[in-house]
C-alpha cells in the first residue's frame, strides 16, 4: 500500500470507531478502502479546484473591479487539458476498479462452499456438513469462503458490508461471490436489491470465528444429515439412480467425478461442469446432453426445491464411486420400477421435500 | 420596434409572393416547403421511435431463440406458411395501393385517390381477417399462452395429423415453445395494432380526400400517412420471416 | 469595445407593462385549454410539475419522518414501500424528466430560434394532455391504495409477487412516455427546420443544443421504456414466463430493457439544466461563454455515449466480467464531457463582469453540487468499488447530488432568470437569494451525511436500519426540513411577483439572446417581423450597440 501501515490502521479503525466507517474485516476490505480514499481524494482535489477557479474569477472579476468584460473565444490547449487529464484520472480509476472486480469475483479454488438460499425474507445457510442456518453464517478466518447462491423468488442481494463484498442473488441461477475473513466477531448482513414488504428485515449477522471456535461450532450444530447424504437419498427416491446408475450399458452418463471435468455435449461443444451446469441439467436437460447418449432425461422444473437442488448438486460433486448408487438400485428395484418419463400435457408439480 | 433583428425590405417584399394563404397554411411556418419538410421530417422522426418500440421485442426474441433454438423451430412450423405469404402479398398490395394514392394525389385525381385509399383499406382488412383466422386456430390448439397452454403437440407430435412427421421434443424444451407464442402474439398483435390504428386513420382521409382536401396541392397528410403504412409493412416483412420460416425446408 | 455604461436592473419609473401579449391575447378557460401556443402550453405544464413536485416532494418528506428512528415505527413496512417508490415515480417521470424541457424548452425554443411556434402546436398540446392523464393514472394508482415496486419495476417482484397498482402506474408512465416523445420530437423537428434566417447551428444558444440533445435521447430511448413495461404489463395480466425463469425466461432481460432508456434518462434530466447553467453563467459575467464548441459538443456526446452505459447499473447482476468491463470503461468515457462543461463554464468567468443575482448563485451551487455527484459517479463506476457502495445510500446520495443539487437548482436557475421574460414581472431579489441560500445549505446537510451512511453500508429502500446509522439520519432529516422551507418558498414570492412584483421590461438582465429583444411577455407570434441573425450568440458586443435602441419600451 502506499502509506504506512500502522497509520493506516490508525485511519480506518478510528473512523470505523467513529460510527463513520465499516470494519475492515476481510483480506479484500483494506484494498477496496485504498481505492475508496484515493477517489476520496479526487473528489475533494476536483472540487476545490473548480471551487477556486469558480470564487477566484468571481471575486477578481466582480462587476465592481472589472466593469468591462473581455470576450474570449476559448483555448484548445485548455480544452486539452480539461479533457485529458480527467481522462486519464478516470482511466486510472477504471484499471484499478476492474483488478478489484476480478478479485472479488473470482474465487481461489481451495475457498470453502457454503450454499446460501434467499427467499422472501430470509437467509438460508447452508454447509456442506449439513448445518443450516437462518439469517446467520457461522465462518472461520484464514480461509477462503464461497458463497454459491440463488434466490426462490425475486431478486434479492446478498451483502456484508464489513468485507466489501455483496452480490445479486437472482431466481433462476448461482452466483457467487467469495471473501476471506480476517478478524473474529458479529458483522452485518443486510439485504441490498428491494424484495417486497420486509426487504428491511432481511438482515443477520456474519458470525467469524477463530479456526478452533468455527470446529466446536461445526460439532456442536451438526443438524444430522450432511448436504450430500440427503442429496444421495433424492437421487435414490426421484430415480436418479435408473439411468445414471454408472453401469456401461445406462441410459445415461455415469456421474461419479463428472464435476470439475470438461464434457463434450451432443451438439458438440465442451462445458465445463460446474454447480449450475448441474442445477440446469437437472431443470433443462434437453440443452445438456453428454455426446452419446439420448435426449430421454424428463425435467424436475417445479418437482424439487432449490434447497434440492443443492443437495443434489452437492451429492454430485462429491460423487467419486458407483457403489452406493448401485446399492440403492438394488434396494429399490426390489418393490418398484423406476418412475416413468412424465408424458402428455403439461407436468405436474409435486414438490419433493428435502 | 426591435422585434426584429434587421428588416430590409426586400425581404418583406419578396415575402408578399408566398404569402397567397393556402387553406392547409399554419402560421408559424414561414412558407409552404418549410412545413411540409418539417411534416415529413416529423413522421420519419415518429417512425424512428416506432423501431426503438418493436426492437425490445425483436431484441427478446434474438435472446431466446438463440437460447430455445428446436422449440422456437418447432413452434413456428404450427404456423401457417400460405397464410402467413398470403398477408404478405396482401399487405405488400396494400402498399402498392399507397403508394399510388400518393401519387394520384399529386396529380390532382380525386377519384383515384379515393379508390386507392380504399382499396388500401380493403386489403388492410383482409390482413386483418386472415390474422384473425390464424388466432383463431391457436385458441383451438392450446397455443395461445397462459393458463390453457398445451403442450402435448410438441412432446407427442405423432399423435396428431399436423405434426406426426415432426420430431418430438423433450417436456422442458417443449415448455418453451410458450416463449415463441407470447413473443409471436406479442409482436403481431402489436402490429395488427398499428395497423387497426392506421386504418381508424385511413376512413378519416378518406372521408377528406372525398371532400376533396388532398387535391388541391395538399398533399402532405397523404404523404405522411403513406410513409407510416410503409413502416407498418415493413415491420412485417421481418415479422413473417422471423417468425413462419423458422427451420422450413422448401422440399418439404 | 463598448464605451456604454451597462444597466443590470429595469429602469422601474418607465417600464410599463405590454398592452397586448401571449397571457392576455385571449381570455377564458378553453383558450388556454386548447391553445397551440407554445408559450401557454409552457404555463400550464409548469403549473402541473409543480404540482406534481410538491406531491413528490411530501413524500420525500415522510421517508426522511420514517427514517428518523431506526425502527420501523412511523408507518407499516409495506406504506414505506410505497412512499418511496411514489416518491421516485413522481419525482422522475412527472417532474424532472418534462421540468426544464416542457416549461422552460416549450417557452424558449421558437424565440431563441427567431421561429413564431415550435413545429408541431396540436402536438405540443396534446403531448401536455398525455402529460397530465399519465398523472393522473399515477395519482389514482395513489389513491387507490399505492404501488410498491420501486421506481424501478423490478422482476419478478412487480409481475408475480406484489398486488399493489402495478398496472395502473405502469400505464400512468407509459402514457407520460409518450408526452416525452413528442415533445422531443417536436424540439428536433423545430431546431432543423425552423432556424431564422442566419441562424446557423453554432450560432443557436447552447441551451438549444443541450435541448437538441437530450431530445434524440427522449425520442430514442423512451420507446424501449414503454415496451419494458408493456412485457412486464402482459406477463402480469396472462401469466406468461418471458421474464420468469420457471419458464425460461430470464428477469435479466427485464433489467436490460429497462436501463437501457434509464440511463440515457439520466441524461435526459441533466441535460437541459446544462444548457440553463450555459445561459446563466454567461449573462451574470457578460461574456460569451468559454470554448461554445466544446460545450455544444459535449452536450450531444454526452447523448451519444449515454445510449451505451446501461449496464453499469447491473455490474453486481451476475452479467459477464467481460461486459462488465466494457461498460464501466464507456461510463469513464462519458464523464469526460461533463467534466469539459464544468471547466469551460467556471473559465467563462476569467475576465468577465460578475454579479451574483439569484440565477447565478443558483448556477454556483449546480456546478459545486454537480461536480461533487458527477464525480461520485466515477466511484460508482469503477467495478471494485462499485460492488461494495451499489445498492447502499451512496447511490442515494450520488443520485440526488446530481438531480437536485444539479437538476433542481439548474430548474430554479432558469425559472428565476427567464420569469422576468415570462411574467413581465421581477421577483424580490432578497428574498430570492436567501431561499437560493438556504437550499444550499439544507441540501448539503441532507445528502452528505448520506455519501457516508452509503459506505457504511446501509442499504438503500430500508425503513428499518441498525441503530448506529441513527445520527446521520437524523442529520439528514434535519438538512431535509431546511431544503424544504428552500423549494417552498419560490412558490411564494414567485406568486406574489404576478400581482406585486417590479415591472421587468425587455431586458432586465441585458443578456443577448433573441428572447431578451423582445417584449416581456412576449407576443403570441413573439416576432413582429422573422428576425435575421446576423451576430455570433451571447455577442455581448453587439448588445452594447443595441443599447442605443431602448430598455424598457412598451409592445
Amino acid at each position: 500500500m502506499g502509506i504506512s501501515p500502522v497509520l493506516w490502521q490508525f485511519l480506518t479503525k478510528w473512523l470505523h470507531h467513529s460510527a463513520l466507517f465499516p470494519a475492515e474485516a476481510s483480506g479484500i476490505s483494506p484494498y477496496v478502502d485504498e481505492l475508496y480514499f484515493f477517489l476520496l481524494l479526487m473528489t475533494i482535489v476536483g472540487t476545490t479546484l473548480v471551487a477556486i477557479i469558480v470564487f477566484g474569477f468571481s471575486i477578481r472579476y466582480r462587476r465592481a473591479k472589472n466593469p468591462v468584460a473581455t470576450q474570449v473565444e476559448g483555448s484548445t490547449l485548455l480544452e486539452a487539458t480539461w479533457t485529458i487529464i480527467p481522462l486519464a484520472i478516470f482511466l486510472l480509476v477504471f484499471v484499478w476498479g476492474a483488478l478489484l472486480y476480478f478479485r472479488i469475483y473470482n474465487p481461489p479454488t481451495n475457498a470453502m462452499n457454503i450454499y446460501v438460499v434467499g427467499k422472501q425474507w430470509m437467509w438460508k445457510a447452508e454447509h456442506p456438513g449439513g448445518q443450516h442456518e437462518i439469517n446467520a453464517l457461522h465462518i472461520p478466518t484464514g480461509q477462503p469462503i464461497q458463497l454459491t447462491m440463488i434466490s426462490q423468488d425475486v431478486f434479492h442481494s446478498f451483502s456484508i458490508p464489513d468485507f466489501r463484498v455483496k452480490r445479486e442473488v437472482i431466481p433462476g441461477r448461482y452466483s457467487t461471490v467469495w471473501f476471506e475473513p480476517t478478524v473474529p466477531g458479529e458483522y452485518h448482513l443486510f439485504c441490498t436489491q428491494y424484495c417486497g414488504t420486509q426487504h428491511s428485515g432481511m438482515i443477520g449477522t456474519i458470525t467469524v470465528l477463530t479456526p478452533e471456535d468455527y470446529k466446536k461450532w461445526l460439532q456442536q450444530s451438526t443438524s444430522g444429515m450432511s448436504l450430500s447424504q440427503n442429496g444421495e437419498r433424492l437421487f435414490a427416491s426421484m430415480g436418479c439412480n435408473a439411468c445414471h446408475s454408472g453401469n456401461a450399458a445406462a441410459r445415461g452418463p455415469n456421474l461419479a467425478g463428472v464435476y470439475g471435468s470438461k464434457l463434450t455435449l451432443a451438439d458438440g461443444g465442451q462445458v465445463l461442469v460446474n454447480d449450475a451446469y448441474l442445477r440446469d441439467a437437472i431443470l433443462n436437460p434437453s440443452q445438456h446432453v453428454t455426446a452419446g447418449f439420448a435426449p430421454i432425461m424428463p425435467t424436475y422444473q417445479g418437482q424439487i426445491s432449490e434447497d434440492g437442488l443443492i443437495d443434489l448438486v452437492e451429492y454430485i460433486k462429491n460423487l467419486q464411486s458407483n457403489y452406493r448408487v448401485q446399492q440403492t438400485l438394488v434396494t429399490s428395484a426390489s418393490d418398484q420400477a423406476a418412475p416413468t418419463t412424465p408424458t402428455q400435457g403439461t407436468t405436474t408439480p409435486e414438490m419433493v421435500k428435502p | 420596434m426591435d422585434s426584429a433583428l434587421a428588416t430590409p425590405h426586400e425581404h418583406a417584399a419578396h415575402e408578399e409572393h408566398e404569402h397567397v394563404v393556402l387553406p392547409q397554411h399554419r402560421h408559424h411556418f414561414e412558407t409552404e416547403e418549410q412545413q411540409r419538410e418539417a411534416g415529413s421530417f416529423g413522421m420519419w422522426l415518429f417512425l424512428l421511435t416506432e423501431i426503438m418500440f418493436f426492437g425490445g421485442m425483436f431484441f427478446a426474441y434474438l435472446l431466446y431463440r438463440n437460447w430455445y433454438y428446436p422449440a422456437f423451430a418447432a413452434a413456428s412450423n404450427q404456423l401457417s406458411v400460405p397464410l402467413g405469404a398470403f398477408n404478405t402479398v396482401v399487405l405488400i398490395t396494400s402498399g402498392f395501393c399507397m403508394a399510388l394514392g400518393v401519387w394520384a394525389s399529386e396529380v390532382r385525381k380525386k377519384g383515384l385517390l379515393v379508390l386507392m385509399l380504399i382499396l388500401t383499406t380493403f386489403f388492410g382488412l383482409v390482413f386483418l381477417g386472415v390474422k384473425t383466422v390464424e388466432y383463431h386456430e391457436k385458441y383451438e390448439k392450446h397455443h395461445i399462452p397462459g393458463d390453457r397452454f398445451s403442450i402435448s403437440m410438441f412432446t407427442n407430435p405423432a399423435a396428431y395429423p399436423e405434426t406426426k412427421d415432426e420430431k418430438p421434443l423433450a417436456p422442458d424444451m417443449a415448455q418453451k415453445t410458450q416463449i415463441f407464442f407470447f413473443l409471436y402474439f406479442a409482436m403481431t398483435g402489436m402490429h395488427a395494432l398499428h395497423m387497426i390504428i392506421g386504418i381508424g386513420l385511413l376512413a378519416w382521409l378518406i372521408k377528406r380526400a372525398n371532400r376533396g382536401d388532398f387535391t388541391e396541392g395538399y398533399v402532405a397528410p397523404i404523404e405522411n400517412f403513406g410513409l407510416y403504412w410503409h413502416f407498418v409493412d415493413i415491420v412485417w416483412l421481418f415479422l413473417f420471416p422471423l417468425l413462419y420460416l423458422i427451420n422450413r425446408h422448401p422440399l418439404h | 469595445m463598448s464605451t456604454t455604461t451597462i444597466v443590470s436592473l429595469p429602469d422601474q419609473s418607465t417600464a410599463k407593462m405590454p398592452k397586448r401579449n401571449y397571457l392576455n391575447n385571449e381570455h377564458g378557460l378553453l383558450s388556454w385549454l386548447l391553445t397551440g401556443d407554445h408559450k401557454r402550453i409552457a404555463i400550464l405544464y409548469l403549473i402541473s410539475i409543480t404540482f406534481f413536485f410538491f406531491i413528490g416532494g411530501a413524500f420525500a418528506g415522510l421517508i426522511r419522518l420514517e427514517l428518523l428512528t431506526p425502527q420501523s415505527d412511523l408507518v407499516a413496512a409495506d406504506t414505506y414501500n410505497k412512499f418511496f417508490t411514489m416518491h421516485g415515480i413522481i419525482m422522475i417521470f412527472l417532474f424532472l424528466v418534462p421540468s426544464v424541457p416542457a416549461t422552460l424548452g416549450n417557452f424558449l425554443i421558437p424565440i431563441m430560434l427567431g421561429a413564431k411556434d415550435l413545429a408541431f402546436p396540436k402536438i405540443n398540446l396534446l403531448s401536455w394532455y398525455l402529460y397530465v392523464i399519465g398523472g393522473i393514472f399515477t395519482m389514482a394508482a395513489l389513491v387507490l391504495g399505492g404501488v410498491d415496486t420501486g421506481w424501478t419495476f423490478t422482476t419478478p417482484l412487480s409481475t408475480h409477487y406484489l398486488n399493489t397498482h402495478v398496472l395502473t402506474t405502469a400505464t400512468g408512465i407509459f402514457i407520460a412516455g409518450f408526452a416525452s416523445i413528442f415533445t422531443g420530437l417536436n424540439f428536433i423537428v423545430t431546431i432543423h427546420r425552423m432556424r431564422a434566417p442566419g441562424m446557423t447551428w453554432f450560432r443557436m444558444p447552447l441551451f438549444v443544443w443541450s435541448h437538441y440533445a437530450a431530445s434524440l435521447l427522449m425520442v430514442l430511448g423512451t420507446p424501449v421504456l414503454a415496451i419494458a413495461l408493456v412485457l412486464v404489463a402482459l406477463e402480469r395480466t396472462l401469466g406468461i414466463g418471458v421474464f420468469d425463469p420457471s419458464k425460461g425466461g430470464d428477469p435479466l432481460l427485464f433489467q436490460h430493457l429497462f436501463w437501457f432508456y434509464s440511463h440515457p434518462a439520466v441524461y435526459i434530466m441533466i441535460l437541459p439544466g446544462m444548457g440553463v447553467i450555459s445561459e446563466v453563467i454567461s449573462t451574470f459575467s457578460r461574456k460569451r461563454v468559454f470554448g461554445y464548441t466544446a460545450v455544444a459538443f459535449s452536450s450531444v456526446a454526452i447523448a451519444l455515449f449515454g445510449f451505451f452505459v446501461w449496464e453499469h447499473h447491473m455490474f453486481i447482476m451476475g452479467v459477464s466480467n467481460y461486459s462488465a468491463l466494457v461498460f464501466s470503461l464507456l461510463t469513464m468515457l462519458v464523464a469526460v464531457p461533463s467534466a469539459i462543461k464544468v471547466f469551460n463554464w467556471a473559465f467563462t468567468l476569467q475576465k468577465g463582469s460578475i454579479t451574483f443575482e439569484t440565477p447565478m448563485l443558483y448556477a454556483f451551487a449546480f456546478i459545486g453540487l454537480f461536480t461533487i455527484g458527477g464525480l461520485t459517479g466515477v466511484f460508482l463506476g469503477s467495478l471494485g468499488m462499485d460492488i461494495h457502495l451499489t445498492e447502499t445510500y451512496f447511490i442515494v446520495a450520488h443520485f440526488h447530488f446530481v438531480m437536485v443539487g444539479g437538476m433542481l437548482m439548474a430548474f430554479l436557475a432558469g425559472i428565476h432568470f427567464w420569469w422576468p421574460k415570462m411574467t413581465g414581472r421581477m421577483y424580490p431579489e432578497s428574498l430570492s437569494k436567501l431561499s437560493a441560500v438556504t437550499s444550499f445549505i439544507g441540501f448539503n446537510l441532507t445528502f452528505m451525511p448520506q455519501f457516508i451512511l452509503g459506505y457504511m453500508g446501509m442499504p438503500r429502500r430500508y425503513a428499518a436500519y441498525p441503530p448506529e446509522f441513527q445520527v446521520l439520519n437524523v442529520l439528514s432529516t434535519a438538512g431535509a426540513t431546511v431544503l424544504g422551507v428552500g423549494f417552498a418558498l419560490p412558490l411564494l414570492y414567485l406568486g406574489w411577483s404576478l400581482k406585486y412584483g417590479a415591472i421587468a421590461g425587455n431586458n432586465p438582465w441585458q443578456a443577448t439572446g433573441l428572447e431578451w429583444q423582445i417584449q416581456s411577455p412576449p407576443l403570441t407570434e413573439n416576432f413582429i417581423e422573422t428576425p435575421i441573425m446576423d451576430h455570433e450568440a451571447y455577442d455581448y458586443e453587439w448588445l452594447a450597440n443595441k443599447t442605443k435602441y431602448e430598455v424598457t419600451t412598451v409592445g
